[in-house]
């Protein structure tokens, strides 16, 4: 994700004190009160407005595989920006008995999907059938509404891990805001992918079939290094394991946390 | 409003101004493809590497889809494409078999898939791709596209974020290109597998968005193999 | 020409509580050539009898493929079956894009019922003048469906529909106990059985006028080829038909009950003159 400060074209070229300033604030652009024709013309970057940006935030999420299931995480702030506004946005979730799904980025987008996701669960409880929905399913599901969106220059600004036991092997995907998507054995999205994703990666390498308890233990020690260095991120979290005794998501729980260290460093 | 008329205006974090995103439908996944086509044979390679700029996503990830019992589909680039392209060709060719009561030849998939790329003229899938298979003779057949639909047959090909750098290695070693004293002769399956691993093994050196692995499918008339072959993870 | 005051118009009741124009194209049904369907714990079979409309035709494509998991044969309106095939078609194939995976088979025939059902209650339709036996293979097992003009729909351990069919649903009764733990090569042959039984005595199967297709556990819907076929005929060849002339007479005693009481004439014969019937 490019972050972008889009102002007066002084400000785009960043934090440059030198650069002149510029001749107008607050108020109209010169010229800007006419109504020229032709003025507004249909160019790509005014396309480009309708578009819109994550509101309120989820940080990384982390997914990994054990040697009889899937466990994903993510902890419960909903960013404003850079306000820490909302501390209890869970944003893990159960499907079904079979599924969980844990959700970053637009907390709204996730409302919003989950609401068609659960919709879909529903109706095939009303089918009554016998089928459940398939974690494979979903994930590709998933991927189209996706892609959809993006094809109308609206994306859901979300990044989607889908956990879940399917005929019997964990499977563990990932859809992201184009529709992009990719299995692995372990997934970590957002700020995870460049601070978490490592230590999942050297984890399932030095261990490749790891138990529920080992897995656990790497994901707690993720979520922690997370918090001392994502400053989106929060000492709450969720954690869903999926086996195929089921889905169970935790409480609310509270990342281990050690700042002694802080005492140490002067100079700011 | 005097805070931010100080140097500490112009730091996003404090500005007042709304932060925008800007969205691109497209994103590039990186990942090459390699092809070269026998007398009675095809090999088709790709790397397994996902990556978006300087994060891999996976290092496991698949590149070549087979479309039939002779016909393999290598396609990368921006993988959210990839991804829909597939799904509609896999849709097509039952599609095709359901209407004619049989399997959609190599040529026939090339030039539907041409077709299907053209009909996104104004907003392309943004990949690069290669079909390898058997031609209605029996003959290995290669064909290369570009974004919208414009595609070719030939021999070898290498495609992909590692394409530029790999074809002319290929015309080089297997078109022997600008040589002389040299004569043609048909390639043999295994030195056309050799030169795949090889290539790769190159591409893996100079390009960051090739690596982890590849894997490798040769077509022959008895069905479709699959090996595959590790290269460096950095 | 009438047969009923009540009879003109799909959307009309006769007093006696029934839809005669929905049960007119119940009996398009009885037209068709006759196609049986059976399943062991495995596999789901269908078989069904082949006409042809004169020398100089070939014989009617009676099984048509709808997905890897999934095959039907019908009887009746061979035009209206290719209408449903390519919804059933279209369904499986839009499953598949969008959740990569096979539709389960008792989510399709639904669907395929409330598309049916519309045609039985609007004045402006017709209902669809066929019957499909589904054979279908998801994570529930194999299944064998009966669908119906009247847009009923029914899962059923055997089935045979389409002209003279009571006599094979009679031997399908009859050894019901039996498929359920045979393998395919024996739910075949019983299928082919219960499909001789409603041929007339002077008539035999031939690979030309029967049709086989099989779906399973590890294994997408295929119609068997020639070879297999004679191959599989020859193995019951000989055999004493059990059902011969005494299943052909319960099914003459049976079949004059099944059409409306109101209707004396059943339209059998009439509807033989137009040759729409496969």
């Amino acid at each position: 994700m490019t972050k972008r400060v889009n102002t007066t074209k002084m400000a785009q070229f960043g934090s440059d004190a030198f650069a002149a300033k510029s001749f107008w604030h607050n108020g109209p652009a010169p010229g800007a009160s006419y109504n020229f024709p032709n003025m507004r013309s249909s160019s790509g970057e005014e396309e480009m407005q309708r578009s819109q940006t994550p509101i309120t935030t989820g940080t990384s999420v982390l997914g990994l595989k054990f040697d009889n299931g899937v466990i994903i995480c993510a902890d419960t702030l909903g960013s404003y920006g850079s306000l820490a506004r909302f501390r209890d946005c869970q944003r893990v979730m159960k499907v079904n008995n079979n599924i969980a799904v844990g959700v970053g980025g637009d907390y709204a987008d996730f409302q919003y999907l989950k609401r068609v996701i659960d919709q879909k669960i529903m109706d095939e409880h009303i089918a009554d059938d016998g089928f459940a929905l398939k974690p494979k399913a979903l994930y590709t599901w998933l991927t189209r509404v996706m892609y959809n969106r993006r094809n109308k220059f609206d994306p859901l600004w979300n990044n989607y891990v889908v956990g879940g036991m399917q005929e019997g092997v964990p499977f563990l995907g990932a859809v992201d805001l184009r529709g992009m998507a990719y299995q692995d054995r372990h997934i970590a999205t957002g700020y995870g992918s460049y601070i978490a994703l490592p230590l999942l990666r050297d984890a399932a390498d030095k261990n490749p079939n790891m138990s529920l308890q080992q897995a656990k233990e790497i994901m707690e020690k993720c979520l922690e290094v997370l918090y001392y260095r994502d400053a989106r991120s929060f000492p709450k979290y969720q954690m869903a394991i999926v086996t195929a005794e089921g889905v169970t998501v935790s409480d609310v729980l509270e990342v281990k946390s050690n700042w002694e260290v802080a005492h140490m460093i002067s100079g700011f | 409003m005097a805070m931010t008329e100080g140097a500490n205006r112009y730091l996003p974090d404090y500005s007042s101004h709304p932060v925008q995103h800007h969205f691109s439908p497209y994103s590039d996944n990186g990942g090459s493809i390699v092809s070269i086509a026998g007398d009675d044979f095809v090999v088709i390679g790709s790397d397994t590497r996902l990556s978006s700029g300087f994060s891999i996503h996976t290092r496991e990830q698949s590149k070549l889809f087979q479309v039939s019992n002779s016909t393999v589909l290598g396609s990368t680039g921006c993988w959210c494409d990839t991804l829909t392209l597939t799904r509609l060709v896999e849709a097509r060719m039952k599609m095709y078999e359901h209407s004619h009561n049989k399997v959609m030849s190599t040529p026939a998939i090339a030039q539907m898939l041409s077709t299907m790329m053209y009909y996104k003229r104004f907003f392309p899938y943004y990949v690069s791709n290669v079909l390898a298979g058997l031609d209605t003779e029996g003959k290995g057949c290669v064909f290369s596209y570009d974004p919208i639909g414009h595609f070719s047959r030939s021999d070898y090909r290498a495609g992909g974020s590692a394409g530029a750098l790999l074809q002319p290695l290929l015309d080089n070693q297997i078109g022997l290109k600008n040589q002389e004293g040299v004569t043609a002769a048909p390639i043999p399956l295994k030195r056309a597998v050799a030169i795949l691993k090889d290539v790769f093994i190159s591409a893996a050196e100079r390009d960051i968005y090739t690596g982890d692995g590849i894997e490798i499918k040769i077509i022959t008339k008895d069905g479709v193999r699959t090996e595959s072959f590790g290269l460096r993870k950095d | 020409m009438f047969r009923n005051q009540y009879d003109s118009d799909v959307t009309v009741w006769s007093p006696q509580g029934r839809l005669h124009q929905v049960e007119y194209a119940m009996e398009a049904v009885k037209l068709g050539s006759a196609t049986v369907g059976l399943k062991s714990k495995t596999h789901a079979v269908i078989l069904a009898l082949k006409r042809a409309s004169s020398e100089l035709s070939a014989h009617q494509k009676k099984l048509i493929p709808i997905d890897n998991h999934i095959g039907i044969s019908i009887a009746g309106l061979t035009a209206d079956a290719r209408v449903l095939s390519r919804y059933m078609r279209t369904e499986c194939l839009n499953y598949r894009y969008s959740h990569d995976d096979a539709l389960p088979v008792s989510r399709l025939i639904t669907d395929v019922g409330n598309k049916m059902q519309v045609c039985t209650q609007r004045y402006d339709r017709r209902p669809y003048g066929v019957g499909l036996l589904v054979a279908g293979y998801d994570d529930n097992g194999p299944h064998i469906y009966q669908t119906c003009p009247s847009a009923n729909f029914y899962d059923c351990k055997a089935m045979a529909i389409g002209a003279r069919s009571q006599s094979a649903r009679t031997y399908l009764e009859k050894n019901l106990d039996k498929f359920a733990d045979c393998d395919v090569e024996e739910l075949v042959k019983h299928g082919l059985r219960a499909l001789r039984d409603t041929l007339p005595n002077e008539v035999e199967l031939s690979t030309k006028n029967v049709s086989i297709g099989v779906v399973g556990a590890g294994l997408d819907f295929t119609i068997y080829g020639e070879e297999e076929m004679s191959r599989l005929l020859t193995a019951i060849e000989g055999e004493e038909r059990r059902g011969g002339a005494q299943a052909a007479a319960a099914a003459a005693a049976a079949e004059p009950a099944q059409p409306p009481a109101a209707d004396p004439a059943a339209p059998q014969e009439e509807a033989m003159d137009t040759d729409f019937g496969n």
